[in-house]
């Protein structure tokens, strides 16, 4: 992975994500001519700075390339079906765990009832998705075995945030170097109720509903991968 | 005018195949502007069909000064709600968070449209028909699932990565604001496991009201 620019570690935000934009369209020839033909400047670099500039988080960045991540084309294929099947694996992962943590029986009333409609609506992602790979004529990735730390409702609520919150951002993370045009409206429209699912935790975890400001931040795959690494036994 | 009257309706009655090819865009927006003028009165439409019709030019531009006006909105409705909503408290705070964030939108919007050699969109002039802190919440709930579905709608069209990444990056954060203030309202945060898309001429129809 050394050799993917998105995977710089150094710097702010604000610089690295500028760095990488002008970085990448040094190297890229067509994104060279298409940023030029955008009006000059540093209109694109300007925008990412504009979108980072009230990050706090250092391991994520801006994944704009228009191609697919090495990491996901290793694990999960090449292109759209690779996204997807990416996407997949974490609604899987998702999916399960919502409905290890209804099984738990930490949560009733009203938190209850907030665990089973997000746990239900991911397993429409999965639905949708488990479709979109086989539309695209390949095979869908399997459901991973998953095993969660349930201690306590307050922990498990904590999970329950970072969980949404790396999905949201996993999501963004991906939308630009989605080529298919219908795959990405579907994509965003997972990608919003991941961030909706995200805010109501945070309201009820007492945080900000928008930890990264008003601009979302993206997260690579080989960070997302690594973050969910802990919860797949098998 | 009722907020509730005004904000949903008018979106489930216009029948606009935008999809069909049959129509250039900007007849596509002409033709959500006459619907929108059989229900408001002829008199209403001029302004908003030189508006729109200016704004479905010039590709990612286009879009851009589509969602900057969209944003315009948002950051007028909470920079008012401050003085008029008669919020306390946590709504108070929550207002504040979102008319930054929307404030923040509109200058990535505005300086994004310069830098690609555009030029944003004049800023409108609003009207919001609220006189309480229930009709606001309601009114608000609308403006961001709108935004919400209006980004997701207009972002597949987008040419530029970078472009579409800063509109991926600006409809979660909406998306978020919708999450928020329907709790506010003891709805749903995510009503579907799937965020609809609407077509600009729908949502340009569903905020026409509001601008003077």
């Amino acid at each position: 992975m050394g050799e993917n620019p998105n995977f710089n570690q150094e710097g702010s935000m604000a610089v690295r994500k500028e760095a990488n934009a002008l970085s990448r369209i040094a190297r890229d020839p067509v994104s060279r001519r298409k940023f030029i033909a955008l009006g000059g400047g540093s209109a694109a670099a300007a925008f990412l700075v504009a979108c980072g500039s009230d990050s706090s988080t250092a391991t994520t960045t801006a994944t704009t390339s228009g191609s697919t991540e090495h990491v996901i084309e290793e694990k999960f294929g090449k292109g759209d079906v690779g996204i997807l099947n990416y996407a997949l694996t974490l609604e899987y992962l998702e999916t399960a765990f919502y409905a290890d943590v209804v099984k738990s029986g930490l949560f009733k009333g009203s938190d209850l009832a907030t665990i089973e409609k997000f746990g239900e609506e991911e397993a429409q992602h999965v639905e949708a998705l488990t479709a979109a790979v086989k539309t695209a004529g390949a095979k869908p990735a399997p459901k991973p075995k998953t095993q969660f730390p349930l201690k306590n409702a307050k922990s498990v609520l904590e999970l329950a945030g970072t969980v949404e919150n790396l999905g949201a951002a996993a999501y963004l993370g991906q939308a630009a170097n989605i080529k298919s045009p219908a795959v990405l409206a579907e994509a965003l429209s997972i990608h919003s109720v991941e961030g909706r699912h995200a805010a109501a935790l945070n309201t009820l975890l007492g945080q900000s509903i928008t930890p990264d400001g008003a601009f979302a931040v993206p997260a690579d795959a080989e960070t997302v991968l690594k973050s969910v690494e802990p919860f797949i036994v098998g | 005018m009722r907020s509730d009257e005004l904000a949903q309706p008018e979106l489930a009655d216009v029948h606009v195949d935008v999809d069909s090819g049959d129509f250039s865009r900007g007849e596509v927006i002409l033709k959500g502007a006459l619907a929108a003028g059989a229900v408001y009165g002829a008199a209403s439409v001029a302004p908003f069909v030189s508006r729109a019709l200016a704004m479905s030019d010039g590709g990612d531009v286009g879009i851009l000064n589509f969602a900057l006006t969209l944003e315009y909105l948002e950051s007028t409705f909470y920079k008012e709600a401050k003085r008029r909503a008669g919020a306390s408290g946590e709504l108070k705070s929550l207002i504040a968070l979102v008319g930054r964030d929307e404030d923040e939108h509109v200058g990535a919007l505005t300086e994004t449209i310069k830098k690609l050699g555009g030029k944003p969109v004049a800023e409108p002039k609003f009207d919001f028909p609220y006189k309480n802190t229930g009709e606001f919440l309601k009114l608000a709930q609308t403006f961001e699932d709108t935004g919400v579905s209006a980004y997701n709608g207009a972002a597949p069209q987008i040419k530029s990565k970078e472009v579409l990444g800063a509109a991926g990056s600006i409809v979660q954060v909406e998306a978020r604001h919708a999450a928020a203030i329907r709790l506010q309202n003891k709805e749903e945060p995510s009503p579907e496991a799937f965020d609809p898309s609407l077509p600009k001429a729908q949502v340009l129809k569903a905020v026409e009201p509001f601008i003077q």
